[in-house]
C-alpha cells in the first residue's frame, strides 16, 4: 500500500490525531456513516465524552456548556444536520464560544439520493450565513493540515470553524450489495 | 401551586458553588431575582438549549453540581436532550423545570404540559435517577437537598403559579456573562 492510498484510508485517523493534539475533551454526534471511524476513535478514548446526540442542535448546547466548564469541544454532523443547527449557533456568535464542527457531506458528488440534494446545496452558503469560517476538503492529503489549522482557529481565537468534508473525500455511498 | 420567585429563592439559598443555567425569559429573571452571581450563565435566546449546556457543563465539571432552571416551553423544545442526558447519566446534573403551564413570554398560550404532558414521566423513562413532581412550598426542603446533593441525573417539575412577575433583567452581553462564569470558575479550580 503507498502513502496516498494509506492516507485516502485513514484520513478519521488524522482528524482523532488533532483533536489529541489540541486537546478535544467532548465529542457529540449524531451516528454518520462517514464518521463511523472517528467515531468510533472517540468512543475508545477514555479522555474523551463521547455524547450521541438525538438531534444535531443539542450538540451546539453541549459546545457552549463544555467550554463555560473549561473543556474544549468538537461536533460531528452530515450536511443535513447542519439546517437543524441555525438558531442555535446563535449561542455561538452572541458568546463568542470556540465551536469546531467538522461536516461530512451528502447530496454532492455522485449523490443517489435526491432527497439529500436541496441541504446539500446550501450547507456551505448556510454556514456563512451563521457566522462560521468554512474550510472543505476534497483530498486526502489535505485532511490533516486544513483540520489542523481549523482547530488552532476555534480554539485558538473562539471563532466558529467547520470543516466540510466533500463527498468525494468520503466516498460514494453504496445502494446495492 | 407555587410562587415563582419564593420557590426560585428558596431553591438557590446558601448555593455556595452551585453553577446555574436558566432558560430563556422568566427562569433568566427569576435567577437573576435572586441576586446576581457569576456562575450564572443567562439564556436569552438558543431556546431548547439549556439541557444540554448543562450537560457540557456537569461533564466538564464533576467534581461541582450544575443546574439548570427553565421553562416548560424551553425544556419541551429540547425534549431529546433528555434521552441524550439520560445515555450520560452526569451524577452532578439537576434540572428544574419550572411550569406554569404556558408560554408566558408570548401571551400566555397554553404548553403541552397544561395538556397532562408530564416531563417527569419522560425523565423516568429516559433514566433519570431521580424525577418528580412539587407544588407546595412545604415540601420545599427535602427537594432543596436533592437538587444539591442528590444523584443525578434528576429532574424536578415545579407546579408554578402562572402569576406574572415584575422583570428582572440581567446582563444580555453574551461574551460578559461568559467571561465572567469562566473566571469565576478558574477561581474555584485554582
Amino acid at each position: 500500500m503507498d502513502d496516498r492510498t494509506k492516507t485516502a484510508l485513514h484520513w478519521p485517523d488524522l482528524i482523532y490525531a488533532q483533536f489529541r493534539r489540541v486537546g478535544v475533551r467532548q465529542v457529540g454526534y449524531v451516528p454518520d456513516a462517514g464518521h463511523s471511524r472517528l467515531i468510533e476513535l472517540c468512543v475508545k478514548d477514555p479522555n474523551i465524552h463521547d455524547v450521541v446526540l438525538t438531534t444535531e442542535e443539542e450538540g451546539v448546547g453541549l459546545v457552549a456548556g463544555a467550554a463555560l466548564g473549561g473543556e474544549r469541544a468538537a461536533l460531528l454532523m452530515q450536511s443535513s444536520g447542519v439546517g437543524n443547527c441555525i438558531n442555535m449557533f446563535s449561542l455561538m456568535r452572541n458568546c463568542g464560544f470556540p465551536c469546531l464542527v467538522l461536516i461530512t457531506m451528502r447530496g454532492e458528488f455522485a449523490e443517489f439520493n435526491p432527497w439529500q440534494v436541496p441541504m446539500g446545496a446550501i450547507t456551505e452558503a448556510t454556514l456563512k450565513l451563521c457566522g462560521f469560517l468554512t474550510y472543505r476538503v476534497d483530498e486526502p492529503d489535505n485532511v490533516d493540515d486544513i483540520v489542523g489549522g481549523g482547530c488552532d482557529m476555534a480554539f485558538g481565537g473562539d471563532l466558529q470553524v467547520a470543516i466540510v468534508l466533500s463527498q468525494r473525500l468520503i466516498g460514494r455511498k453504496e445502494w446495492t450489495k | 401551586m407555587l410562587d415563582r420567585r419564593e420557590f426560585v429563592q428558596k431553591l438557590l439559598i446558601d448555593r455556595e458553588n452551585l453553577l446555574v443555567v436558566s432558560g430563556l425569559g422568566s427562569p433568566t429573571y427569576d435567577v437573576a431575582a435572586c441576586g446576581d452571581h457569576p456562575l450564572n450563565f443567562y439564556l436569552w435566546g438558543a431556546m431548547g438549549s439549556a439541557a444540554m449546556i448543562g450537560l457540557g457543563l456537569a461533564l466538564a465539571q464533576p467534581a461541582l453540581r450544575v443546574l439548570v432552571l427553565t421553562g416548560d416551553g424551553e425544556a419541551l423544545m429540547g425534549l431529546g436532550s433528555l434521552a441524550t442526558i439520560g445515555v450520560k447519566q452526569p451524577t452532578n446534573l439537576a434540572i428544574v423545570v419550572l411550569d406554569n403551564q404556558h408560554y408566558g413570554e408570548t401571551g400566555m398560550q397554553p404548553s403541552h404540559t397544561r395538556a397532562g404532558i408530564d416531563l417527569v414521566a419522560v425523565a423516568k423513562a429516559c433514566k433519570f435517577v431521580d424525577a418528580l413532581h412539587v407544588s407546595e412550598i412545604g415540601a420545599m426542603s427535602p427537594i432543596r437537598d436533592l437538587v444539591h446533593n442528590g444523584r443525578g441525573p434528576i429532574l424536578v417539575q415545579a407546579q408554578i403559579s402562572n402569576d406574572v412577575a415584575p422583570r428582572v433583567l440581567p446582563s444580555r452581553d453574551g461574551h460578559a456573562i461568559k467571561l465572567r462564569f469562566m473566571e469565576a470558575l478558574g477561581r474555584l479550580s485554582g
